[in-house]
C-alpha cells in the first residue's frame, strides 16, 4: 500500500527523529531475572513428542475460546456462540475456535454412513458415497462464513460489550472441495429445460432437517460441496464429513452434513427461507432471499475485549474486513467517530470473498478516541453507519447489520462498544 | 419424482445438460436446433410435394396439408424459441465465463486448468442410480402449490389433543410459546410495530411450509415422528389458533389450497440493489465529515447483558438490569422491546434488542383509582393473556376478541368476534361477565365453558385472578 500516513518509510522516519528520547525511556532500573537468572525452562527438559498426539493450544491460551451469550436462546441445542476475533491475527479461523450454530445439535455422521443423494430435475437420480466424492476433481479456496445474524443483537443499539460478541458470528477457512456444478453434472440437468428459472433446494441429515433453495445460476458458480476444511477434516460442529460452503452467502445456506440436493422449479419457501432469515423492514414488509452479505469490517484490537496495556506511543489498530460481493478494497479506519479517515493498509490483499486483515500502524498518546473502521469492497461499495442501514430498514431487522461500529477507547486503555452521533 | 411430472421439455432432447457446462457445446445445441428446423422445413416441402401431386385426386388432401402445415409451424415456432433460448443461455455462459477468467489474478495460486467435469462436461460415471424408495424416503419436502403432499388428513379438534400432548410443553397450550420458545399465533398486524411478534399467522406466507416444518423437523428431539395425520391435524390446529380455519375445519391435499395466509404479499424479493447500493457507492469523505464532532450517544455498558469471561455472570447481569427496570423475570416474560434470539427446537436468530427500552406501562393514578397495588399485579398477570387479548386504548380483537368493558357484557356477545359454540350457547342463554363468572373462568377455562378454543389452562392462583379483574375493570363495564 502507499498511503502517506502508514508506509515502513514513515515509520521508521518518526522512529529515528525521537530515537534519543526513546533511549532514555527505555533505560531499566534493574537487570531482568528472566535474563539474569537460569529459568526452569532452560534447565528441564519439556514434554516429549507425542505428548499432545493432536495438540491443543498452550494452557496459556485457555480464553481464546468460543462463547455463548446464554440469554439468546431457548436452549443450547438450538443456538450459537461467537468466534474469539479479539484475540486472533491474521484471516485464517481455526477450526477449533470458529463459531457454531445448530438447530438441532451438532451430530456424528461417520463417514462410512454418509450418503448423498441428488434428485429432482435431473436426468439421472443419484446416490454419493463419501469415496465417491473423493474421487471427483478438488479445489481450494478460501472464504469467510458469516451468519446472516451477526451484529443482530446491535440493531437497536450498542448492546453487548466485545468484538467476539457483536462480530464473532463469522469464520474464514480453507476448504477443500468439489464443485456443486461437477454433481450437478454427473446427474444431467436435461431434465431441467432452461435453468434461468431453477433452484437447486439443499438439505442436511441433522433432525433439523435445515433445508435452503439455491438459485441454480449460483449453484452453477462457486457453491462448494466441501470436506476439507483448513486442510483438515471438517469438525462435527462445522458439518462432518461434509458441508456445503455458499461463497459470500449467509451462513444459513452452508448446509451442514449435506444429505440432499434437488433441483426443483421453484423456491421450496421452507421455514428458514420464510419464516426466518427474512428482514423485517418498519413499514412491516420483509425482504426475503437476501442472501449477500454485503461489506462490513470491525476492528478487533483495540477492542472492549482488547484494551491498550502498553501505555502510550507505538500502537497497532487491527480488523478485519470481508465482503459477500468479492475482493475488499480498501479500508479505512476513523479515530473521532467518522469525523476524518485514514486509510489503514491492508494485511495482504484479501481473496474474494474471504476475510482480509487490516492494520493501522499509529501513535496513541493517551487521547479519548471514537474507533472506526470502513470496508470498501470492488464493486465500489462502502461500508454504512448504522444510522444509515437504519434510515432504510428501520430496527425491525434481525439479519444483515454490516453498519460501521465505533468503539470508545477511554485515556486508561478501555474500550467501550458505543453508538456515535 | 411426483413434484415434477411434466419436466419432459422440448428443449431437454436438445441437450440441456451440457449446455450449462460448456460454451462450445452450447453453441453446438443451437445449431443442432437449427439442424432440426431445417429437417422440419425439408420434411414440410416434400410434403407439400406429395400432396400436390395427389391433390387432384381428393379435396381431403388439401385439408390435411393445411392441418400438417400448421403443425410443423408451430413445432419450428417451438424449436426456434428454444433455440433462441439456448442461444441466450450460451451468450450468459460465455459472458461468466470471461468475468471468471477475468476474476483470476494473473501469478495467483488458482488452479489453471479447470476440474474436468467443469471443462468437459463429461460425467465420470460416479455413484450409482438412486431407488424410488430411496428417493421416497428422503424427498419429502413440500412446495408451496402444494406438490409434495403426501395421502391423508387431520381436523382441528384431533389437531388440538396432539398439540397438547407434543407442542404445547414448548409452544403453549394455544400456540402462545413458553419461555424463549416461538410463539405460533396471535401478532396480528404488529409487523410495523416496535416488537413485531412473527407468527404462522401474522408472518408466514405459505402453509406448504408449516406443513413441511411440522413433518420434518418437529416435535424438537423427536424430528419426523409425527404420523402424515397427525402433521395434517397439528396444522389445522395451528390454521385454527390463528383464526385462518373455523374449528370444524379437516386439512389434506383437498383442503390445502383453499387456505390463504394472511401475510402472502408481505414479502419482497431483496432489493438492496436498488434501494441501497447507489447510496452507498459514492466516493467516501476523508476529512470533515460532520458537521459537528462525534459524541456518544449509546453505551453497551448501560445495557450490561454482556457475558463474563467465565459466562456465569449474565443471568446475574440480566436480572440486576430487569430488576432496575421493574422486576421483569427474564425468560418467562418476554420483555417489551426485546427480540427473542432463539427457541430450542426451531432454530431461530433472533437477537435480542436493546433491553434498556424496557420499561413497564405505568398506572395512572387519580382519585377514583382501583388500588394501585392491585392494578399493578393484575396488569403483570394480564401479561399471560396479552398476546390473545387487547384492552385499553386501540383495543381489538385479535385470537381473543378485545376486552375493553367486558364486566358486564354478555358472554360471547362482542360482535365481529367468531365465537366458539361454547360461548355462543352462553350468548344465547343471556349469561354475563360478572366477578362471579369471570373467576370460574380464569380459573378453570375448559371445565367452565366446555368447547372454548381459549386452550390457556387457567390461572392458579386467587390472587392474580382477583387481580386481572381489577386490572379489566379499569378499562370500562
Amino acid at each position: 500500500m502507499s498511503n502517506k500516513t502508514t508506509t515502513r518509510r514513515g515509520i521508521l522516519r518518526g522512529a529515528l527523529a525521537g530515537s534519543a528520547a526513546a533511549i532514555a525511556g527505555r533505560a531499566a532500573a534493574n537487570p531482568d531475572p528472566l535474563i539474569t537468572e537460569t529459568q526452569d525452562w532452560a534447565i528441564y527438559t519439556g514434554d516429549p513428542v507425542d505428548a499432545t498426539p493432536y495438540g491443543l493450544p498452550i494452557r496459556f491460551e485457555a480464553d481464546v475460546i468460543r462463547r455463548n451469550v446464554p440469554w439468546l436462546t431457548a436452549d443450547p441445542i438450538s443456538s450459537i456462540n461467537f468466534t474469539p476475533i479479539h484475540a486472533l491475527d491474521g484471516t485464517i479461523t481455526p477450526q477449533g475456535c470458529a463459531f457454531e450454530r445448530h438447530h438441532s445439535g451438532a451430530i456424528e455422521l461417520a463417514k462410512e454412513n454418509y450418503r448423498l443423494m441428488i434428485n429432482g430435475l435431473v436426468d439421472q437420480p443419484l446416490v454419493f458415497t463419501y469415496e465417491d466424492l473423493e474421487r471427483f476433481p478438488r479445489e481450494n479456496h478460501v472464504y469467510f462464513c458469516e451468519c446472516a445474524a451477526n451484529t443482530g443483537m446491535e440493531w437497536a443499539g450498542a448492546q453487548l460489550n466485545g468484538v467476539q460478541f457483536t462480530h464473532g458470528m463469522i469464520h474464514n477457512m480453507e476448504y477443500t472441495g468439489i464443485p456443486l456444478r461437477a454433481l450437478l453434472n454427473e446427474a444431467g440437468l436435461g431434465a431441467a429445460g432452461d435453468l434461468a428459472d431453477k433452484w437447486v433446494y439443499v438439505e442436511g441429515a441433522d433432525a433439523s432437517s435445515n433445508g435452503r433453495s439455491i438459485p441454480m445460476e449460483k449453484a452453477l458458480d462457486d457453491v462448494l460441496v466441501a470436506f476439507k476444511a483448513n486442510g483438515e477434516a471438517l469438525r462435527k460442529e462445522h458439518g462432518y464429513p461434509v458441508r456445503l460452503v455458499v461463497p459470500g452467502w449467509e451462513g444459513n445456506l452452508w448446509v451442514k452434513w449435506l444429505r440432499r440436493i434437488e433441483v426443483t422449479d421453484m423456491a421450496v419457501e421452507s421455514r428458514e427461507e420464510t419464516s426466518k432469515y427474512t428482514d423485517v423492514l418498519a413499514d412491516g414488509t420483509a425482504r426475503k432471499w437476501t442472501w449477500v452479505m454485503d461489506a462490513k469490517s470491525v476492528i478487533t484490537s483495540p477492542s472492549p475485549q482488547q484494551p491498550i496495556t502498553h501505555g502510550t506511543g507505538p500502537l497497532v489498530i487491527t480488523g478485519l474486513a470481508w465482503s459477500g460481493h468479492g475482493q475488499i478494497t480498501r479500508v479505512d479506519v476513523s479515530k473521532d467517530g467518522g469525523m476524518s479517515w485514514e486509510t489503514a493498509r491492508l494485511g495482504r490483499q484479501g481473496d474474494s470473498k474471504a476475510l482480509t486483515r487490516f492494520y493501522l500502524d499509529t501513535e496513541w498518546n493517551g487521547e479519548p478516541w471514537l474507533l472506526q473502521a470502513r470496508a470498501i469492497d470492488e464493486t465500489g461499495y462502502v461500508q454504512p453507519t448504522k444510522d444509515q442501514l437504519r434510515d432504510v430498514r428501520g430496527e425491525n431487522s434481525v439479519y444483515h447489520n454490516n453498519g460501521i461500529q465505533t468503539w470508545a477507547l477511554a485515556a486508561d486503555g478501555r474500550a467501550e462498544n458505543v453508538e456515535v452521533s | 419424482m411426483s413434484k415434477f411430472p411434466n419436466s419432459s421439455l422440448a428443449i431437454s432432447a436438445a441437450g440441456g445438460t451440457a449446455l450449462l457446462l460448456g460454451v462450445a457445446y452450447g453453441v453446438s445445441t443451437n445449431g443442432y436446433g437449427e439442424d432440426r428446423i431445417a429437417t422440419l422445413q425439408t420434411s414440410l416441402d416434400e410434403a407439400r410435394a406429395a400432396f400436390t401431386a395427389q391433390s387432384a385426386e381428393t379435396g381431403d388432401l388439401e385439408a390435411a396439408l393445411g392441418d400438417l402445415k400448421a403443425a410443423t409451424v408451430a413445432q419450428m415456432a417451438e424449436l426456434r424459441a428454444a433455440a433462441a433460448q439456448q442461444a441466450e443461455s450460451a451468450e450468459r455462459q460465455i459472458a461468466a465465463l470471461q468475468a471468471q477468467l477475468q476474476s483470476v489474478p494473473s501469478g495467483a495460486a488458482q488452479p489453471t486448468a479447470e476440474p474436468m467435469t467443469a471443462e468437459s462436461g463429461q460425467p465420470l460415471n460416479l455413484g450409482r442410480a438412486a431407488l424410488p424408495e430411496e428417493i421416497a424416503a428422503w424427498d419429502v419436502d413440500v412446495l408451496p402449490d402444494g406438490r409434495g403432499l403426501p395421502g391423508g388428513s387431520g381436523d382441528v379438534l384431533t389437531g388440538e389433543e396432539v398439540f397438547t400432548e407434543k407442542c404445547a410443553s414448548c409452544h403453549g397450550d394455544f400456540a402462545e410459546g413458553r419461555d424463549n420458545w416461538p410463539v405460533l399465533a396471535g401478532g396480528f398486524d404488529t409487523l410495523a410495530d416496535e416488537d413485531p411478534v412473527k407468527t404462522v399467522g401474522s408472518y408466514w406466507p405459505y402453509l406448504s411450509t408449516v406443513w413441511d416444518y411440522v413433518h420434518r423437523s418437529m416435535p424438537f428431539g423427536n424430528a419426523g415422528t409425527l404420523s402424515d395425520d397427525e402433521v395434517y391435524a397439528i396444522t389445522a390446529y395451528i390454521l385454527f389458533s390463528n383464526d385462518v380455519v373455523d374449528e370444524d375445519f379437516t386439512l389434506s391435499q383437498a383442503t390445502f389450497s383453499n387456505v390463504t395466509l394472511g401475510n402472502v404479499d408481505g414479502f419482497v424479493v431483496d432489493d438492496r440493489d436498488e434501494v441501497e447500493y447507489a447510496q452507498w457507492h459514492a466516493e467516501p469523505c476523508m476529512a470533515n465529515c460532520k458537521a459537528t464532532a462525534a459524541t456518544i450517544t449509546r453505551k453497551s455498558t448501560d445495557v450490561g447483558v454482556t457475558p463474563a469471561d467465565d459466562g456465569s455472570m449474565a443471568e446475574s447481569f440480566m436480572e440486576q438490569q430487569l430488576a432496575a427496570l421493574g422486576g421483569v423475570e427474564w425468560g418467562k416474560e418476554r420483555v417489551a422491546g426485546s427480540v427473542h434470539m432463539g427457541e430450542g427446537g426451531v432454530a431461530e436468530d433472533e437477537p435480542v434488542a436493546q433491553v434498556a427500552n424496557a420499561e413497564a406501562p405505568v398506572a395512572i393514578k387519580d382519585a377514583d383509582a382501583p388500588d394501585p397495588a392491585l392494578m399493578a399485579a393484575g396488569e403483570k398477570a394480564f401479561r399471560r393473556c396479552k398476546s390473545c387479548h387487547s384492552v385499553g386504548e386501540g383495543a381489538r380483537n385479535k385470537t381473543g376478541p378485545h376486552l375493553n368493558g367486558v364486566l358486564g357484557r354478555t358472554i360471547g356477545g362482542l360482535d365481529g368476534f367468531r365465537y366458539s359454540n361454547a360461548f355462543q350457547s352462553a350468548a344465547d342463554a343471556g349469561q354475563v361477565w360478572d366477578n362471579e363468572s369471570l373467576a370460574a373462568f380464569l380459573a378453570n377455562p375448559k371445565a367452565y365453558l366446555q368447547g372454548t378454543k381459549m386452550s390457556f389452562a387457567g390461572l392458579k392462583s386467587e390472587a392474580d385472578i382477583e387481580a386481572v379483574t381489577e386490572y379489566l375493570r379499569s378499562f370500562g363495564g
